[in-house]
């Protein structure tokens, strides 16, 4: 008798809640650590990049004004979920990190909890980065934090699954919305992710993934004028170096990449909150 | 309008140099180039003093003794460094007066603006920071937060000295040594401030201040020695910085351009708005980022506003800078006052109204009117470009939600103003305007406790309060 001829997933992109083809019509073969064959990834295009800024602009005033109770339920959700797929990470961490499956299991694990502290950030930031000011004079005077707005991001090309959870993680749970560049070398479980993200009750739009050539799409993201932030972290010095030139047009935040090798099983603490948080500050009189 | 008798401020205070050399160092040393230019008084055009206009090389030169001066400053226990600082305050207090009389020649402001306003505020900045110093390690950024380096700080002319203390009082709390260039049109302060240092016997090489234009700035900011990069003025500047430091280390804050709404609802109290309104642009002739230069009206009142505004503005007072009844003063200089009639004109042709008072121009110096436009769409340049001048543009809208969308169709994000009495309103409006500062029921309060900075195309980072330490720790 014959083995059963395997139903293969086709990896698509993640945009506005959908799952579309690239609209140019192209892929890119991705292969194992050990050069394999797994699958053919959409290799996304200025349209498809132009698409997602256009989704996560349309999601950012419903998410934005979420209370943040409502968005750390939301990213606790995407951890359950996440945790349910749990089998189907680690064998896919396996094949494009070439790591043994109880590391992988550890990294897996890793990304659940990374959701589950994020989570709990949503109604804590505000009182941690906001302040009461004492001003000189009758004033009730307050500072508060708010969302920059739609960020772009390239995903680290190491940590496909725990490094891509901690980039997204932070920037969404504090209300901004973003397009992300998923790891170029090994997109597929970016697109797995994105499954769990269209399961979680996040909104469409909140979270966009494309996969291809983090050089070609980058710089496109990092010279739209919609788009409000860039976090580097994943990409290389020269690539870095363009976006961030790219970036002074209309004079998004830039999260530089690390100079060191990040350690992603580490406490990330709150920068990556902090990096794409604006301040807003509210005076109004005092009397009778 | 009452006929006032004329109450000028006596400027026997001051003495100015007729000419000034760099502060590198501790001490005055002459520029390495030939470059000088004449600074003037903009009321009545008369030179005041020359200053230096500091090459690459002598730029070059402040960096290195602010590099040198950084291992000392830097190990200093921040309960010293506090009181060096407690120290500047206290002098700045004591030569306040002199201060704002030097502030209003350089500058054109009137005088009442310089000594009641700037200088109060630069000394409350000093003390405020002070006390900073030795508590950083319970502001939210570790137990033992480092400093930057070297500061490379450039400031704008609009207010030359509290731009200074904006930058240089969180920089020496948190133990960074500063490199500061002012604005080409108004050294003067800066240049007492050098002065200041030496009365506080502040280290050498701490703050070191050297004069120039563009060219300066540019050498200053670019310069591979400096570790942090502070600006504050125009959008387009803004965005050629934030190119050059690309693929350096160097930290940067921003703090650029804006075209504040200040939203007037018809159940606001219309008075106290009228003064909301004129504060809002005509405070230091329009020369304020943060200018509430859109005046958003309920369409229900606008009239009722506009007659009233109109007539307030009949009283305002425009003339020389040094009298104490004076409201609105000098333009800061001919190119920027040609800036203010280009937008203007461009006013009139695109199609909307232009009214001033009736209003006496001095024969001498750089004077502008305060300038109402009615009948302004969106689309007009005086409605979407910063015109830095006392010019008002006005614009009706009949809902919450349009007022909302019209504050924010700008790529700017500064400030924004909402006038009216119901709380819940103004809650829900702040809520859903882009702008790092909102005012409601006031505008232009500053405040050394308070954050200051903008969103989008207003550029990054805060000044001001816990917030504006986070700009010079490395952090």
């Amino acid at each position: 008798m014959s083995e059963r001829l395997a139903v293969r997933k086709t990896y698509k992109l993640f945009i506005g809640g959908a799952f579309p083809r690239s609209e140019s019509g192209r892929s890119y073969a991705v292969t194992s650590s050990k050069g394999d064959f797994l699958a053919n990834a959409s290799k996304a295009s200025r349209k498809d990049a132009r698409d997602a800024v256009a989704a996560a602009r349309k999601a950012f005033p419903g998410w934005s004004s979420a209370t943040a109770y409502n968005r750390g339920q939301i990213l606790y959700r995407v951890a359950e979920m996440l945790e349910g797929r749990r089998a189907q990470f680690v064998a896919e961490v396996v094949d494009a990190d070439g790591v043994t499956a109880k590391k992988a299991g550890e990294l897996v694990d890793a990304a659940v909890d990374r959701l589950v502290w994020y989570a709990g950030w949503s109604d804590k930031i505000g009182a941690i980065r906001g302040s009461a000011n004492p001003v000189a004079g009758p004033y009730f005077n307050l500072s508060t934090v708010e969302p920059t707005g739609v960020v772009a991001v390239v995903a680290p090309p190491m940590g496909p699954l725990l490094g891509l959870v901690s980039v997204i993680a932070p920037l969404i749970v504090t209300g901004n919305t973003c397009v992300v560049v998923a790891s170029e070398r090994a997109p597929l479980p970016s697109i797995t992710l994105a499954e769990v993200l269209a399961t979680s009750d996040l909104p469409g739009g909140v979270a966009n993934i494309l996969t291809g050539s983090a050089g070609e799409i980058a710089p496109w993201l990092a010279g739209h004028m919609d788009v409000n932030g860039i976090d580097l972290t994943g990409a290389d010095a020269d690539l870095a170096v363009r976006c961030e030139e790219l970036a002074a047009e209309n004079l998004k935040r830039v999260l530089r990449p690390a100079q060191d090798r990040i350690d992603w099983l580490a406490d990330p603490g709150t920068d990556r909150m902090t990096a794409f948080l604006e301040t807003k500050t509210v005076w109004h009189p005092i009397g009778v | 309008m009452f006929e006032y008798a004329p109450a000028p401020e006596s400027r026997e205070i001051v003495d100015i140099k007729p000419s000034y050399g760099l502060f590198i160092g501790g001490e005055w040393v002459d520029s390495q180039g030939e470059d000088h230019h004449k600074t003037i008084n903009p009321a009545s055009e008369e030179v005041l003093a020359e200053v230096a206009w500091a090459t690459e090389a002598d730029v070059d030169r402040a960096v290195q003794a602010a590099r040198t001066a950084f291992t000392t400053w830097s190990a200093l226990p921040g309960s010293e460094r506090a009181k060096y600082i407690f120290r500047i305050a206290r002098i700045i207090q004591e030569r306040s007066r002199e201060l704002a009389v030097l502030e209003t020649l350089d500058n054109g402001k009137p005088i009442r603006e310089s000594r009641d306003v700037d200088l109060p505020l630069v000394a409350a900045h000093f003390f405020y920071y002070a006390g900073w110093a030795d508590k950083l390690g319970y502001a939210g950024f570790g137990s033992d937060p480092r400093p930057l380096g070297v500061a490379g700080q450039v400031i704008p002319w609009n207010f030359p000295l509290l731009m200074l203390a904006w930058k240089i009082a969180p920089a020496l709390a948190c133990g960074n040594t500063v490199v500061l260039k002012p604005a080409e049109t108004t050294p003067l302060t800066a240049l007492a401030f050098a002065e200041i240092c030496r009365q506080a016997d502040l280290p050498p090489g701490v703050v070191n201040i050297v004069t120039g234009a563009g060219e300066t700035g540019a050498a200053l900011v670019n310069h591979p020695g400096v570790d942090k990069v502070a600006f504050t003025g125009s959008t387009e500047v803004g965005r050629m910085i934030a190119r050059s430091v690309a693929g350096t280390r160097k930290k940067l804050t921003l703090e650029l351009g804006g075209k504040a709404a200040n939203i007037v609802f018809e159940d606001a109290a219309l008075d106290q708005a009228v003064e909301g309104i004129v504060n809002g642009i005509f405070f230091n002739q329009g020369h304020v980022c943060c200018a509430g230069s859109r005046l958003l009206v309920q369409e229900s009142v606008a009239d009722e506003v506009l007659d009233a505004l109109k007539r307030r503005l009949s009283t305002l007072r425009l003339g020389d800078p040094m009298d104490k009844n004076t409201d609105i003063g000098a333009i800061n200089s001919a190119a920027q006052l040609a800036k203010i009639r280009e937008l203007s004109e461009a006013g009139v042709t695109e199609g909307a109204e232009r009214w001033s008072p009736p209003c006496p121009i001095p024969d001498r110096g750089f004077w502008f009117p305060p300038t109402v436009f009615t009948g302004v769409a969106q689309s007009h340049r005086i409605a979407r470009e910063e015109i830095f001048g006392p010019v008002l543009s006005v614009l009706t809208f009949r809902t919450p939600a349009e007022a909302v969308e019209k504050a924010n169709n700008t790529p700017y994000g500064l400030s924004a103003g909402i006038w009216t009495e119901k709380g819940s309103r103004i809650l829900w409006m702040a809520d859903r305007l882009r702008a790092g500062v909102v005012w409601a029921n006031t505008f232009n309060r500053f405040d050394p406790t308070s954050p200051f900075g903008g969103f989008k195309e207003s550029g990054y980072g805060r000044e001001g309060g816990r917030h504006g330490l986070e700009a010079y720790l490395a952090v």
